[in-house]
């Protein structure tokens, strides 16, 4: 496309489409935004999302291979790239439309299916094993015996407001957002709306910031706009660091525009010149994208100087965070950004009186943040009309861990916490449910029984939870809680600033307390067990002193997974202490190891390998493990050639 | 090398302290890692004492501050890799390639990084080696790759 071709494009859209609330477009816009929609097409189109997790899957090679293709039967179509569609156990993922025949989706794709895929689809047949469903569009065929999306269980249980547009629409493309009604939520705010407006818009839509804290957006924006300065700061916390949670990573590569837009109106209702996004900088996807369409935005003129002629001015940097946990809280995080370490500060003053630099400023996180454009388009009563009474609109969930499906999902708020199990399938054939945990090192896992309790952030807190900020882990019966658990307070020790004693401190001996728990002494005399023993006794206390004499967020809720198993599974460390069992066979040290008397040869290469003598027999006959001399080590397992050692 | 750092260096000539981040990010995008020299000159470019800029380079995961190996392997270690087993697949590299996590071998074939979430859940446990992916690791699966690496 040449410039001028752009130049005309760009011209079209500010003329035409982000005009003052349409009811309707002339037929020969409409007509065209169909073009820009690729829902009117002229020759095929195969989309393949690529995003940084269908990258892993291998979505690059199967990119390669329609690219070669094409290349070699010398047809004409298009490839455009995509987002996710959020079914992450099911990439890499292609979508095929071709002229007169619905959008259609197919899933688990591998290079070598390219050619039997596209032979077969060009040729109107489906190779059916492998399609996942179509599209609904009114003016194009149907395909015979495949499942529309939306009727999917899937996609029917869920309400994507925020998603709508992920899997759907090139995300390297700001004209693919503005077809579909993006930043038509700019204009208007800019044309028709004072920053009083905005900011009273939000707090009546009653949008709660999905960081975790659920404190109200709009409140938030007023506090800083009421602040009188010269300069104030808008930041978009787009540093997801909780380990396996990927909601934001998702949403960011597959619909960048969509968090622009809503920075800018942020911006806006606050009149602050400068905003900022705060993303990781090892997520290179994640990154590029962002540059992409904040560079777009330029070009269009809904970023720099006076955008849109209404006076008003506004930039966008991306600071791409150097990788802190501790910078997800805000004042961290503005210390970051000021180029200095990741350490909190003392609150008040909240950063909407003294923030960047010295100046207000209104730190929101990016689902938040995705959210305000629909709320300006389609007004506050339809936003508060969804959700609970105390929580509005959607949230957004990553399910990982032992689901059988990993995947990104958003629910109404409202929606009982076994929806969530639904949708991702449970765990694996011939595995039991063990919990599900919410909200990565800081938050608590939820037994069977308990998954009726719904989505909102004042139900959840009555119940002694959180909604964190959306990653979720479904744990099955091969999952051992002391593992996770110690897991969690390796990473809170490991990612502590440093700065508060109780958080610093606190973590490490919780930390050691757990390991004790599940190490097992070279001998066990009278004085490890009783160490041991002290630790447990004290380990309440100490998560009780963490929690009220932190510093920040960090400190003050490591200790929630350690707290709350106690309670839920403390069979499961009464087990470890005092039978010294681990029923998961995770923890390595509480291990026994047995041979299989069938398989073993009595090759004694195991024999010779045991540390502590452990394993006697004859050659050349079964040999057996003394279990009062194992000390678990494992090296037998590892030698042995016949997989004839097995623990228990 | 101290050519190169001056270059990058003449982006950010009027800058002040919140620059210093992009500065060391491009520093190490550039040459691999941080040098003492490199942090040097950067003290000296924007007038801060070289103790604070290895102290705020050392609080963030991101830097490093030796080179990093010919073969330089990530491995996600996120909530969901731990539970499918990273931490014996980390073991296995450790002790094949006889480096630790964050360390690179003395020939300088091979460094290690272990990495808080690669954000690919669906597929773990992830690693990366130089930028390519492998997914769904068992033992053997490793074992196998490290001997194509260490082949090589």
């Amino acid at each position: 496309m040449d410039n001028q071709d752009n130049a005309n494009i760009i011209k079209f859209f500010l003329e035409n489409v982000l005009i003052n609330d349409p009811s309707g477009y002339p037929k020969l816009v409409e007509d065209r935004l169909e073009v820009f929609r690729r829902n009117r097409i002229s020759k095929p189109i195969i989309f393949i999302g690529i995003t940084s997790s269908s990258v892993c899957a291998g979505a690059l090679n199967v990119k390669t291979a329609i690219e070669e293709y094409i290349a070699e039967n010398q047809l004409e179509i298009e490839l455009v790239i995509i987002g996710s569609l959020g079914i992450c156990s099911d990439e890499p993922m292609i979508d095929i439309h071709i002229p007169g025949k619905n959008r259609i989706v197919f899933r688990k794709v591998t290079p070598n299916d390219i050619q039997p895929i596209l032979d077969g689809v060009l040729n109107k047949y489906l190779p059916l094993e492998m399609v996942l469903g179509q599209y609904r569009h009114k003016f194009h065929e149907p395909w015979q015996d495949v499942p529309y999306l939306d009727e999917l269980p899937f996609f029917k249980e869920q309400n994507r407001l925020i998603l709508a547009n992920c899997g759907v629409i090139d995300p390297n493309s700001i004209f693919d957002y503005m077809a579909r009604g993006g930043y038509r939520a700019l204009a208007k705010a800019i044309r028709n709306h004072t920053y009083e407006d905005i900011c009273s818009m939000v707090e009546q839509s009653g949008l709660r910031g999905r960081g975790g804290g659920g404190y109200p957006t709009g409140t938030k924006w007023r506090k800083a706009l009421q602040v009188s300065t010269d300069q104030r700061y808008m930041i978009c916390n787009a540093d997801e660091s909780d380990p396996g949670a990927f909601v934001y990573r998702l949403l960011m590569e597959s619909d960048p525009h969509r968090i622009i837009e809503g920075l800018i109106i942020g911006a806006y209702a606050i009149n602050a010149s400068k905003a900022f996004i705060y993303t990781r900088n090892s997520n290179r996807l994640t990154v590029e994208r962002l540059e992409r369409a904040i560079e777009q935005a330029y070009e269009v003129g809904l970023l720099g100087h006076n955008i849109l002629d209404s006076g008003f001015n506004i930039d966008i940097v991306i600071r791409k965070g150097p990788g802190a946990y501790v910078c997800g809280e805000e004042t961290a995080l503005i210390r970051s950004i000021e180029g200095k370490r990741g350490t909190p500060t003392d609150k008040p003053p909240y950063p909407t009186e003294q923030g960047l630099f010295g100046k207000p400023t209104v730190v929101n996180n990016v689902e938040t943040i995705a959210n305000i454009s629909s709320i300006v388009l389609n007004g506050v009563d339809w936003y508060s009309s969804i959700g609970t009474d105390n929580s509005k609109g959607t949230k957004i969930f990553s399910i990982s861990g032992k689901a059988l499906n990993t995947c990104v999902v958003e629910l109404t708020m409202g929606t009982p916490l076994s929806m969530i199990l639904e949708l991702c399938g449970g765990v694996g054939s011939g595995r039991k449910f063990k919990a599900m945990h919410l909200g990565g090192p800081s938050g608590f896992s939820v037994l069977p029984d308990e998954l009726d309790v719904p989505i909102d952030f004042d139900k959840l807190k009555a119940a002694g939870l959180a909604i964190g900020s959306g990653g979720i882990q479904i744990l099955d019966d091969s999952v051992c809680i002391i593992d996770m658990v110690k897991y969690f307070m390796y990473f809170i020790q490991k990612e502590s600033c440093g700065k508060c004693i109780p958080c610093r401190e606190g973590s490490r001996r919780m930390l050691e307390i757990l390991q004790n728990i599940s190490k097992r002494p070279q001998t066990e005399n009278g004085h490890n067990t009783l160490e041991r023993f002290k630790g447990v006794i004290h380990l309440e206390s100490l998560a009780e002193v963490m929690r009220d004499t932190s510093l920040c967020g960090l400190g003050q809720t490591a200790p929630n997974p350690v707290l709350r198993s106690l309670k839920l599974f403390r069979d499961e460390y009464e087990e470890h202490i005092f039978d010294r069992k681990c029923q998961a066979g995770v923890c390595r040290d509480l291990r026994t190891f047995y041979i299989d008397i069938e398989k073993c040869t009595g090759c004694t290469a195991c024999a010779k390998k045991c540390p502590t003598n452990a394993i006697i027999g004859t050659p050349r006959s079964p040999y057996f493990v003394v279990e009062d001399k194992c000390i678990g080590c494992g090296i037998c397992e590892e030698v042995c050639k016949f997989s004839a050692v097995y623990f228990k | 090398m101290e050519n190169r750092i001056e270059i990058l260096l003449e982006k950010y000539s009027h800058s002040r302290r919140d620059s210093l981040i992009p500065i060391l990010q491009d520093i190490q995008e550039e040459v691999g890692y941080l040098s003492e020299e490199a942090i040097v000159i950067v003290g000296k470019h924007l007038g801060i004492p070289t103790s604070k800029i290895f102290g705020l380079a050392t609080f963030y995961n991101q830097f490093r501050f030796e080179p990093k190996g010919i073969h330089h392997i990530q491995v996600c270690h996120g909530t969901a890799c731990h539970m499918l087993g990273v931490v014996s697949i980390i073991e296995i590299i450790e002790k094949r390639l006889k480096i630790k996590a964050g360390q690179t071998s003395r020939n300088g074939k091979y460094s290690l990084e272990v990495v808080t979430c690669i954000g690919a859940c669906s597929q773990s446990p992830v690693i990366s080696i130089n930028g390519v992916y492998y997914s769904k690791l068992t033992a053997e699966r490793i074992k196998q790759i490290l001997e194509e690496i260490m082949g090589e």
